[in-house]
């Protein structure tokens, strides 16, 4: 210890010792989020890629070389045909959803009123809800004799176990879940439209849908685009709902794509085919960011 | 370029407006506006009042064929019997422990790959850098089943680190603080450095309390990540020992009106400490979000 001190006082030793302690310690600040991005994330998706090449056994060891076989199996499995219809299905109805409920209640807050702020937090409120338990809520609301929805509207479905509505209850609850996400989006894109524009419009006699119609939506639609494809990638991922309220039914009605990854990993213990199912899913991911990443440069959602 | 005057034009004619006409304030419009968002906000927020009504039901009122929307008189001892119908209370320790432990973590090794990242500078750092960025584009989704094996072949599953160690970084956050530190004068840095100043003395009391901002943003963000976590809980923990809210809370998912009025009490409790970070957290949070959104 003491020997090591010491020198640092002569100006010549120091600057021998200076490259290599400058060398080690931006690495040694890195290191743990490295090891943890590492171990956790890179060496699990390089696994899930082998992995995708064999048959495996029980405890997800690899069995065999199959080499590109899972994937031919998956492009002609009839079942992951379904789950890809479904899962655009779904993410069409997220989409749909969230966005205008989004859209709409942005725009409702665009110009200030008494109590804008307490709205505002109520609209951005889902951001804070958990999936697992607005699923639990959504239960209870379509539940076919004592639920809410049935109520309301007079009729008596079993909202959750008729093939038609299954999906259609599911998407709406994502939808809702994503709209909170999406108004503050669409809020700080309303906020950047420029004042001026409305005013002289209002001159020229431009009444309040003219208005939107041709000043508000022109003016969003870089942020639209971007919030589309964030809800698409987002909608791609849900799980908690589907394995709550339907598991995959009735049928293989709501079966999406992340949920046949576990159904096939986790219930019938398929894990290289699952493997192949999940690099799948992850090109589909990478194809839409990249699609973002692409109009972001372009475009200047700088919200 | 000229967005800066555009956003804060329309707020200052606001604030006037507020300030000095309080009578054009309440004219016709805005009262027209208050209704229809009154309207609006009660269809947005209907599920959760849903939810706290049917909570304060007394299970033999849920199957009434003549109900009314809310309680005839709020049973309280749903909130009270439902931690003696599961383990409530240990599932909000294990989550709250998860959720803590995930956030302070995240936060330190972000701060700490972005102090290297601005102020180390080193070969390569570039491409680590974007690298990182990279990560954010793989759906967990996709890697789970490989994460999975990987953790229940060193013997994980149930227990607290299976949950908390996968988490323990984030890349947004490593790119959160990076962008901060984007304007930081190199100056201060190196003149703290001549003075003898150590990197982590550097790092704690000049670094943390400039980032504040930013860390209540990605707090606001990975604590509601934790809390709200589903599918790796779901398969790394069987115990309640260490299961989590949401896990415990959708295992009261049952039909019968007894326990549904339960499951919905188990629900509200268990939105609490979520809610409470989005209300005094929400300015930071909508900050990282649209940060967030920029990314690259």
């Amino acid at each position: 210890m003491e020997a090591s001190k010491k020198p640092k006082k002569f100006q010549g030793n120091k600057i021998s010792q200076r490259p290599l302690t400058e060398k080690i310690e931006p690495l040694l600040y890195l290191s743990p989020a490295l090891l943890l991005l590492g171990i956790f994330l890179f060496w699990p998706f390089f696994q899930t890629i082998i992995r995708s090449l064999h048959i495996t056994d029980n405890l997800g060891r690899n069995a065999l070389f199959v080499g590109l076989e899972n994937y031919i199996e998956l492009f002609k499995s009839s079942s992951f045909h379904n789950s890809l219809i479904v899962t655009i299905f779904f993410v069409f109805i997220v989409v749909i959803v969230g966005v205008l409920l989004g859209f709409f209640t942005a725009l409702l807050c665009q110009r200030t009123f008494p109590g804008i702020r307490l709205f505002s937090a109520a609209y951005a409120l889902p951001i804070a809800i958990a999936t697992s338990g607005i699923a639990l809520v959504f239960q209870v609301m379509l539940n076919q004799s004592i639920g809410i929805v049935n109520q309301i509207l007079g009729t008596d479905i079993n909202w959750l176990a008729d093939p038609t509505y299954a999906l259609l209850s599911i998407g709406i609850l994502t939808g809702w879940l994503n709209s909170g996400l999406n108004f503050l989006y669409f809020s700080a894109g309303l906020s950047s439209i420029d004042e001026s524009l409305y005013e002289s419009a209002s001159i020229d006699g431009a009444n309040w849908w003219n208005k939107i119609r041709h000043i508000t939506i022109p003016s969003l639609k870089p942020i639209t685009f971007f919030v589309v494809v964030t809800n698409i990638i987002n909608a791609f991922q849900g799980f908690a709902q589907i394995r709550i309220l339907t598991g995959g039914g009735p049928g293989e009605s709501t079966n999406v794509i992340v949920y046949d990854i576990y159904r096939n990993a986790f219930m019938n213990y398929r894990y290289g085919y699952a493997s192949a199912e999940s690099i799948v899913l992850f090109v589909i991911v990478v194809i839409l960011t990249i699609i973002i990443f692409k109009v972001n440069k372009g475009g200047r959602i700088n919200a | 370029m000229h967005s800066t005057e555009v956003d804060t034009l329309p707020q200052k004619k606001r604030k006037t407006s507020l300030a000095i006409d309080f009578k054009k304030f309440w004219n016709w419009r805005s009262i027209i506006l208050l209704i229809v968002n009154l309207a609006v906000a009660g269809i947005v927020l209907f599920p959760l009042i849903y939810a706290i009504s049917m909570s304060l039901k007394a299970p033999s009122e849920v199957y009434q064929q003549d109900a009314s929307f809310f309680p005839e008189a709020p049973v309280f001892s749903n909130y009270i019997d439902v931690f003696k119908t599961a383990p409530i209370a240990t599932y909000i320790k294990n989550s709250l422990i998860v959720a803590v432990a995930i956030t302070f973590s995240q936060i330190i090794t972000s701060i700490f790959a972005a102090f290297s990242f601005h102020f180390l500078k080193f070969k390569g750092s570039s491409v680590i850098f974007a690298v990182i960025l990279a990560t954010m584009m793989i759906p967990g989704e996709s890697v789970i089943v490989s994460q999975y094996i990987m953790v229940s072949g060193w013997g994980w599953v149930d227990s607290l680190r299976v949950l908390i160690i996968p988490f323990m970084t984030s890349a947004l956050g490593i790119f959160l603080f990076r962008q901060a530190l984007h304007s930081f004068p190199a100056e201060i840095y190196e003149s703290a450095r001549m003075d003898g100043c150590s990197n982590i003395r550097f790092i704690i009391t000049i670094l943390i309390p400039l980032l504040r901002p930013t860390i209540g943003a990605l707090a606001v963000q990975s604590f509601l990540g934790a809390w709200n976590m589903f599918m790796w809980p779901l398969l790394v923990t069987n115990a309640d020992e260490y299961r989590t809210v949401q896990i415990g809370v959708s295992m009261l998912n049952s039909v019968d009106s007894q326990s549904m009025v339960l499951m919905l009490a188990g629900v509200v409790i268990c939105m609490v400490p979520s809610l409470l970070i989005f209300i005094f957290g929400q300015k930071n949070m909508i900050k990282g979000l649209t940060a967030g959104s920029v990314k690259g």
